[in-house]
């Protein structure tokens, strides 16, 4: 199946990447007079032309609220959003358009299910348990049920950033309310064993959500194979607008839980007395949405499936592990994050320079890397660090883009030593 | 390296210093010199307490008033020499001044030598969040009642 597909080296086959650069236009500038080398692709990714496209045509020509109109321009504005819940529907392999919810990102996705589904019927003692490599998003939102007596377990990390499964099985209690773990960790890369942590928790009866906001771009995804109750990611890594995440969730328990906000769009009757709720996904779905975006979000899902989730996955391994190994000669460098599965993301530190250091010099020769904490302090304390230079690849990075950040290092190096 | 009379006049200073350099980089390795050559702040000092939050690098001040001549002494350090570098920019123009003096002349310097962007509270440098602590002490020296977070 798709991990097959990935062992196979596929991407000499068909994957331009020079020409699927040329997609990109911001990624046709200088900065610095230096040609713009873009590794922050975790952090949010690069749109190509056709989303950008996408969401003008929306605006210039098939733009009204949607949902509501009987006149023909909103008919086709709604009909456009319900196409790209259609393309969301078939991009995570779910099993009807009714699992996939709009949401902002995958931040707001995660609040929903922390309000929707855990606060509800939460008894003091109750647990929810996540890795200790996990963003900030897939750990405030369960803090703010501590009101409510959440107790949040964390799994533990293995120095190369990998999650301990024997440890996270014995963490498995009757007090499980959830298992939320992330898919590919945003600040080490470290892809986990979601198929077997979902194995694990549905033994016991525990529903899982997974955080893939760093897998769908990396991945092929089928929420019906892996079998998760909940899956969240965010458009804007996905090479599609900011402002639209999507919340998976199996119909059954999405139609058993209470709405996340009220307001308009949400609604079958409203009356002071009582108001009846619209179906699923409607329900979560309160107030004019992104509408512009989540076509946007459509456009990107066109986009990453015609160049392929196979190929590009092939792409970005070679480059990642091209990477590794050229950091790896740069004297003093630690990369942070070793795990044996992993994509994406190359996190590192010097000896010789703070990642602020790097960070600033590297954007001097017009390479933007992120440096800092990731938002996922914990994971990069875990390891020993107080922040990391982080290096993401995307599909569109190139060898001569990883060439660009190894020279600028060296010359970090040299100016530090 | 001595200090002008007035921070204004350390202002002008600084300003000539970076009208030497040109280019972007010149300027940014300057600073990074500066880091480089600035004095470090004793361990004991290094604590959760004195910590300037908003930074992504660690970032210490500590700020004493000198009774006899009502001036601010204040040190600080971090673990990036860019950071270090705007700290030594900073204690050039408030370190030995009095509260008073400090709150009537904010760091325009910044904007004139080009780092004005560096300025902003949404810049991961943490600039802002120095000078607004420096600030928060000097407005409590000024009225008499120091803060408690001075030390």
């Amino acid at each position: 199946m798709s991990s097959q597909a990935r062992a196979q080296p596929v991407a000499a086959a068909g994957f331009d990447v020079l020409k699927v650069r040329a997609d990109f236009p911001c990624l046709q500038q200088e900065i610095h007079g230096r040609p713009l080398v873009f590794l922050d692709t975790a952090a949010s990714a690069q749109k190509p032309n056709v989303v950008i496209e996408a969401q003008a045509d929306v605006l210039r020509h098939s733009y009204a609220n949607i949902h509501r109109g009987v006149y023909s321009l909103s008919q086709r504005a709604t009909e456009l959003h319900e196409a790209a819940r259609a393309r969301v529907q078939r991009f995570l392999n779910a099993a009807s358009h009714r699992e996939i919810v709009f949401t902002r990102n995958a931040t707001e996705a995660l609040n929903l299910v922390a309000q929707s589904f855990v606060r509800p019927d939460l008894r003091p003692g109750d647990e929810v348990l996540i890795t200790g490599m996990e963003h900030h998003a897939n750990i405030v939102p369960w803090q703010l049920l501590a009101d409510a007596g959440l107790k949040l377990v964390v799994a533990p990390i293995s120095d190369a950033g990998e999650l301990l499964l024997p440890e996270f099985e014995r963490l498995l209690s009757e007090r499980t309310r959830l298992v939320s773990v992330t898919w590919v960790a945003n600040a080490l890369g470290t892809i986990n064993p979601v198929e077997r942590i979902v194995e694990l928790a549905h033994a016991r009866g525990i529903p899982v959500l997974l955080d893939a906001a760093q897998a769908v771009q990396h991945i092929p995804v089928d929420v019906q194979a892996v079998d998760c109750d909940f899956l969240v990611f965010s458009g804007h890594k996905l090479y599609g607008p900011s402002g639209i995440g999507v919340l998976y969730g199996k119909a059954a328990r999405l139609e058993a839980m209470p709405p996340y906000q009220g307001g308009g769009d949400m609604i079958l009757s409203v009356s002071y007395a009582h108001t009846e709720f619209q179906d699923i996904p409607h329900k979560f779905e309160a107030g004019t949405p992104a509408i512009e975006a989540a076509v946007g979000l459509g456009a990107a899902i066109d986009y990453v499936t015609g160049l392929g989730l196979d190929a590009i996955a092939a792409h970005e391994a070679d480059l990642l592990a091209y990477a590794t190994r050229a950091l790896q000669q740069i004297p003093g460098l630690q990369v942070v994050g070793t795990a044996r599965e992993k994509c994406s993301v190359l996190s590192f530190v010097l000896d010789c320079a703070h990642p602020h250091d790097i960070g600033t010099l590297l954007d001097l020769d017009g390479i933007a890397i992120r440096t800092g904490q990731h938002c996922a302090q914990p994971a990069i304390e875990r390891l020993g660090h107080h922040a990391t230079a982080r290096a993401s690849i995307g599909l569109y990075n190139t060898e001569a883009d990883i060439d660009a950040l190894v020279a600028s290092l060296r010359r970090v190096v040299a100016m530090f030593s | 390296m001595s200090q002008a009379a007035t921070i204004a006049d350390e202002q002008d200073l600084i300003a000539e210093d970076f009208e030497l350099f040109d280019d972007w980089r010149d300027k940014i390795e300057y600073v990074l010199d500066l880091g480089r050559r600035l004095a470090p702040l004793p361990a004991e000092h290094k604590i959760d307490a004195n910590k300037v939050k908003g930074c992504q690098s660690q970032v210490w001040l500590v700020a004493s008033l000198d009774q006899a001549s009502g001036r601010l002494q204040i040190a600080a350090d971090s673990d990036a020499f860019i950071v270090r570098g705007l700290i030594a920019l900073l204690l050039r123009l408030y370190d030995a001044r009095k509260p008073e003096e400090i709150l009537a002349n904010p760091p325009e310097v910044f904007e004139r030598i080009g780092l004005g962007s560096h300025l902003s509270p949404t810049r991961a440098n943490g600039l802002h969040a120095m000078i607004q602590r420096i600030r928060q002490i000097a407005t409590g020296f000024a009225r008499g009642a120091p803060i408690a977070a001075a030390g």
